[in-house]
């Protein structure tokens, strides 16, 4: 390849900032479990609990509705099946869960689960062509099936197109219904403004990796009146709601990562939306038959995503043949044996299943350069083209 | 190194040398190296690795389950299997990707296999995945992306002739020999193979080599199943997916002996689960000679009568220059194969027309045991293969089942 490598997966998770590996550094060698009663545990509990107070005021929380987990998935797993157990011990019919069709598979296959094998019924919001939430759909499954509705869920942005949907409105609605609404705030926190405080937001997940954090630590945001039951029992950690020996020096390095990507949010936001924007008509430009995804106004999308359909060319075509060039994409869903599904995300737009295997996501972050965007519009062109031409290659022969 | 090709070499704009492919990196090609997760296309794709190759791992996720770890015998699409291949991939120092053709696989194979037992044939899904799958739909999409090759861990050797065009020979150990199941594959896929196990004198070297390499799998199990069938339980299986209705069990003379749950659960050569209740008059055991789906009809009789010496094969393919003898119709001297493992028989062999359409005709000078239409009979004269057809009708001079029409 003729250029240094070009990373362009930055949703997938992106690279440690200065400041999180700073203080992981600073505390590798720390001894002491948050909950032994001596001197060096009291240390390491004062550590754990200054991180938690660091990160919920980056975060417009309080420390209190803090808590530490693994990372996004096991924050959508807990606040669903626990907010769902818990309400249906309340109420033996509210058995609903009001979702969409784009969710993250940590939320989609935890509600699949929940339909499967603890008797929820599961109401699907439909979407509009941009990917946004019908709200007058949203409105009415509220209105109808409110009193038998135990959670309702909506992404805060999408990992795979980038929109970004209203929470704030979803979460009053939810509120005036009587219905926790979790959203999972994995792909927005750190890139577009959130309020995770806002009004009739039960609970929230996010995750560290994906804002220059270490992988294995995320947070559950839960607003003090929820008691979910919870998913792992031990030692009473997290009020009782997520047992396990806390991870400080992770925690420590979430609170610093999270601090610099908020206070730098709308400069960086900014430079990277710029970049952005220069792929975006670069690929429309340069790439026959290329579809932008998502919605028009800027407002309502990452500021790092461009995905794009390119009718003809397999997504996991496409991006074998920019990684052979150097360059890291996503077709954005794989399942565990390594094999590219259609997008979930675009058939809940109304795309057809053929064209949802045509799909590659182009996510910008901190470490992201105006050269990275030359080399993938001087491969994209090629490689879609040799996509289109090894569809029906693979397809069947004529004979 | 010691055991490289000795004259695998895909086509180009100019002929390859044995030696020029080892030694001259100037030629170095664009190789996809499919990887089943088995140690043969381990070593295989270390063999392109080593010769300069710029190589690409490739492991084919064909089950429409993918999800699934190996419990009993092994699948060949599971993630255990992906997993090996990539880790083989790790110690190579080259990329791996999964390709899905989990779609095409049903089509092609799965289905078909059902159909032609519907139909009353015994396919070989194995030689079937191989003209479809691997050397059709990975082969033409390697083509389509710039790949030269496809490397593969099977035991078969590509050569040229004089005219530099591909022929297909039997890998130098007999034992490990796969050019049966190559024995479908057309010239121009063949200009596209590269087998590097080809000269391996024994599988025992191959998993040494593996060793040596630090490749993980080399002590791993060989797969003798189909891969699609983890048990191995092919007959309960198709009893799954075959609706069976009852029918008549006739004799070879078309004396009515007995009713069958169905005709679909019998194969040629089988003599258990038969439940026809009383002896033949000769008390000898009896076996299936013919199943005939259209009738619902399942015709036994004695051992002796599934000894067949005429062949005829229907939908040839030629595997290199089709043999001068194709044009002219003349007979030729060759052997014929119809199991993977099989003994291969002298034979004398015409093609011919049949119906108006192209066939193949195979005299042999001794007999084959329990030969079922569907199966492959695949032509060989000395090591080379010339081509193989699907065998259409297979029996004795002595007895053609075909002649029970009238009877019936």
């Amino acid at each position: 390849m003729s250029h240094a490598p070009v990373y362009l997966d930055h949703a997938a998770t992106t690279p440690l900032s200065e400041a999180a590996k700073a203080a992981m550094i600073e505390h590798l060698g720390l001894v002491g479990n948050p909950s032994s009663l001596h001197g060096p545990g009291r240390t390491a509990h004062r550590l754990v609990e200054e991180a938690r107070e660091r990160l919920a005021a980056a975060m417009g929380v309080h420390a209190s509705e803090l808590l530490f987990t693994s990372g996004g998935t096991e924050s959508d797993n807990l606040a669903l099946k626990g907010t769902y157990w818990a309400r249906r011990r309340l109420n033996p019919a509210a058995n609903g869960i009001l979702l969409t069709g784009a969710e993250h598979h940590a939320v989609l296959d935890t509600v699949q689960w929940l339909v499967e094998h603890e008797g929820a019924t599961a109401h699907v919001a439909p979407l509009t062509a941009d990917g946004l939430l019908d709200q007058a759909a949203w409105e009415a499954t509220l209105a109808d099936h409110g009193a038998t509705l135990a959670v309702s869920t909506l992404m805060w942005a999408n990992n795979e197109v980038g929109t970004v949907q209203d929470v704030p409105w979803a979460a009053a609605r939810s509120l005036a219904a009587g219905v926790p609404l979790h959203s999972d705030a994995v792909q927005a926190l750190g890139h577009v403004p959130i309020d995770l405080g806002t009004a009739g937001l039960a609970s929230a997940a996010v995750s560290a990796h994906k804002i220059g954090g270490p992988v294995g630590i995320g947070a559950l945001i839960l607003r003090r009146d929820q008691k979910p039951v919870p998913l792992q029992h031990g030692g009473g950690h997290e009020r009782s709601l997520r047992s396990g020996t806390l991870n400080v020096v992770g925690a420590l390095a979430f609170a610093a990562a999270a601090e610099a990507a908020l206070a730098g949010l709308e400069a960086e936001a900014a430079r990277v939306r710029a970049l952005r924007d220069v792929l975006v008509s670069g690929v429309l430009a340069g790439v026959e038959g290329a579809l932008l995804s998502g919605p028009a106004d800027a407002e309502r999308r990452l500021p790092g995503t461009a995905h794009f359909t390119f009718p003809g060319a397999e997504g996991d075509t496409i991006l074998f043949m920019l990684d052979m060039a150097g360059i890291a994409s996503s077709t954005g869903s794989a399942c565990t044996a390594g094999v590219a599904g259609p997008s979930h995300v675009l058939m809940s737009m109304g795309a057809s299943e053929a064209d949802a295997r045509c799909v590659q996501r182009f996510s910008l972050g901190a470490s992201s350069t105006p050269g990275d965007v030359d080399a993938l519009l001087a491969a994209l062109p090629g490689a879609v083209a040799a996509a289109r031409a090894a569809g029906p290659a693979a397809g069947r022969r004529d004979r | 190194m010691e055991g490289a090709p000795r004259a695998a070499h895909p086509a180009g704009e100019r002929q390859r040398t044995p030696q020029a492919l080892q030694k001259d990196t100037t030629v170095a090609m664009k190789i996809l190296a499919a990887m089943s997760g088995g140690v043969d296309s381990a070593v295989a794709a270390a063999r392109a690795v080593e010769a300069g190759h710029e190589v690409v791992g490739v492991h084919l996720a064909l089950s429409r389950m993918p999800g699934t770890l190996r419990t009993g015998s092994r699948g060949c699409c599971t993630i255990e299997d992906s997993n090996d291949a990539f880790r083989a991939c790790d110690t190579l120092g080259i990329p791996f990707y999964v390709w899905d053709f989990s779609d095409r696989f049903k089509a092609d194979v799965v289905d078909n296999f059902i159909e032609e037992y519907q139909a009353g044939r015994t396919p070989n899904p194995c030689l079937r995945c191989n003209e479809k799958i691997k050397f059709e739909a990975l082969l033409d999409r390697a083509i389509a992306l710039g790949f030269d090759a496809v490397v593969t861990g099977h035991y078969a050797s590509v050569l040229r002739d004089e005219d530099g065009r591909v022929q297909l020979h039997r890998a130098a150990d007999d034992a490990k020999d796969q050019s049966y199941v190559l024995g479908v594959l057309r010239e121009d896929q063949l200009e596209h193979c590269w087998f590097p196990l080809a000269d391996t004198p024994s599988k025992a070297l191959v998993r040494a080599e593996a060793e040596e390499r630090g490749l993980g799998v080399a002590a791993k199990p060989d797969s003798h199943d189909i891969c699609f069938i983890p048990d191995g339980d092919t007959r309960g299986w198709l009893a799954e997916r075959i609706d069976l209705a009852p029918g008549r069990i006739v004799d070879q003379e078309g004396r009515d002996l007995g009713e069958h749950r169905g005709a679909h659960a019998f194969t040629v050569g089988q003599r258990k689960g038969l439940s026809i209740g009383h002896p033949a008059a000769d008390g000898k055991p009896r076996y299936v000679l013919q199943v005939r789906p259209k009738e619902n009809r399942v015709v036994v009789g004695p051992g002796e009568l599934l000894e067949v010496d005429r062949l005829v094969g229907i939908r040839p393919s030629h595997a290199g220059a089709p043999h001068p003898a194709v044009a002219t119709g003349e007979w030729i001297d060759a052997l014929v194969q119809v199991r993977a493992h099989a003994e291969p028989v002298p034979a004398r062999v015409r093609w011919n027309q049949r119906d108006g359409a192209p066939a193949v005709e195979a005299e042999l000078s001794g007999s084959l045991r329990g030969v079922a239409p569907g199966q492959s009979m695949v032509l060989y004269v000395g090591t080379r293969v010339l081509g193989q057809a699907t065998i259409a009708s297979a029996h004795s001079s002595a007895w053609n089942p075909d002649a029970l029409g009238a009877a019936l």
